[in-house]
């Protein structure tokens, strides 16, 4: 309408000559000056990345005699191979604990969420008040009273215990995510749902869930990120069964016996660090499409 | 087609009160628009009526039968929505049937149903479609659409027309006129647009305020306003109003204005003139300067100070007029109204 408007008032500019509808991209000075500095900047950050992959190819002969910057001379694979054997039973086992805990806390806080926005119980403004105020405390400090409770129910040092303590934690951010992309919604939605004549799990199910895919590839990738990563809550909750790769890189790395293998050492961080990466290269198009998508409508 | 009675209805939010102690009794076959500005409770109604505003204390009988606490669903109504409301993800033809395949209706029932009201609004060949491949027009009319196929005593419209460009309003309006012809059923249609509510309407309900200003036919509403707001909401541009005294004789005196009103009581009055009952004439017998000149392609508003009364008056003919003109002019004295200056009443 907008649109209309302007045309009306504004007569057409006179298109006397071409030129500014193509308009070259000059290279200034300062534009040079942008781009050394981005691109050193990227060097730095890269640089640790790079001795990473070039050390993790490296036999140790030539990393003990070496320069750390040098390409490796005889390049091998045998430091992966090792790396993958110390590491795979944690690959496994954290993959065993993200699924669940991914699935749980989306599903919960996609619940949490459509109830807050649309159905607004008596003390839902408090109720989310509290569970926001959970996400602000250390989890450190609920490590004990946990452990505590655990024990006492006679679950503590299983799988089930840290998909648990993965689902709790997880809540408050998960809740947050899907009440403001819900808030979004025009609520004349919800009531068209109503008059239709749908209840609480027909509207969250057939209408709100199917317009949710970009928030929950969003929340996906932080609770997979958040949870692969994690280290204290896998050591203390998960149990010998079930130690996620990040606690059994931490033993391949800090072993006190025999030689360090840096090598070796490399190639697992690597490993442990592929999983978030991979995940946040093939959606990041979708992460920044479900970020932008709560702040305008349609 | 069902009637709706509404008894002294009261709802509150949050601690002030929207709507009080409202009664209204809307006929089967009607087509009722509840107009005001914004904030004057229209919408809570129309909601109320939906069941989707808990009502304070009243009642709410809907076909005869108390609705006061049911469920939307269970209402018999359909209702349209301003921003259209459709399920983003459904295809139009879900969108419709949705609603009838929660109620358990049978299939060949919901195909029969969707493919009739679809001819009816030329929507045969967007089925398929979702609603982000629509136009606005065409997606208010498969919200429109999403109602008619519930085929329910009343229809609710919470501003339907508000979101779309000017063209398409109109030509919607008439669809929506047309529409209530050929269905004759029950209709409430929510808008603050006059032009909307004099076209559509068999029967307008101003509001102000959570109260009700005046029920009647859009000719009563605009012809006899029952007080000050009713004047001077309706119609563009607005009534014009001169405060002024009227003496024993029923000379009307407000400055160097004045007008003789036959059957008029003495006392303070505020008169009321419609810009198309102010006629610009060589032989008037007031005064005036023409201060503006608003052309509007058919007709052209002429804005006049008489004695610091700016008045606005419509003329029809081709007179060319220029600011600064000096005009005589006639108030046409069997249209005029007369509100009491302290409570705004019509006398």
């Amino acid at each position: 309408m907008s649109h209309h408007s302007l045309q009306a008032v504004a007569p057409p500019l006179p298109m006397t000559n071409a030129a500014p509808l193509k308009r070259r991209r000059r290279v200034t000075p300062a534009r040079l000056g942008v781009y050394a500095f981005l691109f050193s900047a990227a060097l730095f950050f890269l640089l640790p990345l790079y001795v990473m992959i070039i050390t993790s190819f490296k036999p140790m002969p030539e990393i003990r005699s070496g320069n750390v910057f040098a390409l490796p001379a005889m390049a091998t694979l045998d430091p992966w191979r090792q790396a993958w054997g110390a590491v795979s039973q944690g690959f496994w086992n954290s993959v065993a604990i993200a699924v669940p805990s991914t699935v749980i806390p989306i599903l919960l806080g996609a619940i949490n969420g459509y109830a807050l926005s649309f159905w607004r119980p008596r003390g839902a403004n408090v109720l989310f008040g509290v569970l926001l105020a959970g996400a602000f405390i250390p989890v450190q400090v609920m490590i004990y009273p946990l452990v505590w409770m655990m024990a006492r129910a006679g679950v503590f040092g299983s799988l089930p215990a840290i998909v648990l303590v993965h689902v709790i934690f997880g809540m408050p951010l998960m809740t947050l995510l899907f009440r403001n992309y819900y808030a979004s919604v025009p609520h004349e939605l919800f009531q068209a749902a109503r008059i239709d004549g749908g209840g609480f799990w027909r509207i969250f199910l057939q209408v709100m869930l199917p317009m949710s895919l970009p928030i929950v590839v969003v929340a996906a990738i932080m609770q997979v990120t958040g949870v692969w990563n994690d280290y204290i809550l896998g050591l203390v909750f998960a149990g010998r069964e079930n130690l996620p790769m990040t606690v059994q890189l931490n033993n391949v790395i800090n072993t006190t016996t025999g030689t360090r293998l840096y090598n070796v050492n490399m190639a697992a961080t690597i490993l442990t660090a592929a999983v978030p990466l991979a995940i946040y290269f093939i959606s990041g198009r979708w992460f920044v499409r479900g970020i932008a998508a709560g702040a305008v409508k349609g | 087609m069902s009637n709706v009675t509404l008894r002294n209805l009261c709802i509150t939010r949050g601690g002030t009160s929207i709507l009080r102690d409202l009664d209204l009794q809307i006929e089967p076959g009607e087509f009722l628009v509840l107009l005001g500005p914004s904030g004057c409770g229209k919408s809570t109604l129309l909601h109320s009526i939906a069941g989707l505003i808990d009502l304070s204390s009243g009642t709410i009988e809907i076909g005869g039968r108390d609705m006061s606490d049911a469920d939307p669903s269970e209402r018999g109504i359909g209702m349209v929505f301003q921003s259209y409301a459709l399920y983003p993800t459904m295809s139009v033809e879900k969108n419709m049937s949705f609603g009838l395949k929660i109620a358990g209706t049978p299939k060949a029932e919901v195909q029969r149903r969707v493919r009739r009201t679809a001819q009816m609004l030329q929507l045969d060949a967007l089925l398929e479609r979702k609603p982000s491949q629509l136009s606005g027009g065409q997606r208010q009319r498969v919200a429109i659409g999403r109602a008619l196929v519930r085929e329910a005593g009343v229809y609710l419209f919470d501003e339907p027309l508000s979101n779309l460009d000017a063209k398409l309003r109109a030509e919607l309006r008439r669809e929506l006129k047309m529409l209530h012809h050929t269905l004759g059923s029950t209709m409430v249609y929510v808008t603050h647009d006059q032009a909307e509510a004099m076209t559509l309407a068999t029967r307008i309900v101003v509001m102000q305020a959570g109260r009700i200003q005046q029920i009647g036919t859009p000719a009563e509403v605009y012809d006899r306003p029952a007080n000050r707001f009713v004047a001077g909401f309706l119609g563009s541009p607005s009534m014009n109003f001169i405060d002024g005294s009227i003496d024993a004789s029923g000379r009307f005196t407000a400055g160097v204005l004045d007008l003789h009103l036959p059957q008029a009581a003495p006392g303070g009055m505020t008169l009321a003139a419609r810009p198309e009952h102010i006629h610009i004439d060589e032989n008037g017998p007031l005064n005036g300067t023409v201060t503006l000149v608003e052309p509007m392609g058919n007709h052209q508003v002429v804005w006049i100070d008489c004695g610091g009364h700016s008045l606005s008056a419509i003329e029809h003919g081709a007179r060319v007029l220029a600011g600064g003109q000096a005009v005589r002019f006639a108030i046409d004295a069997g249209r005029v109204s007369l509100f009491d200056q302290g409570s705004g009443e019509r006398v």
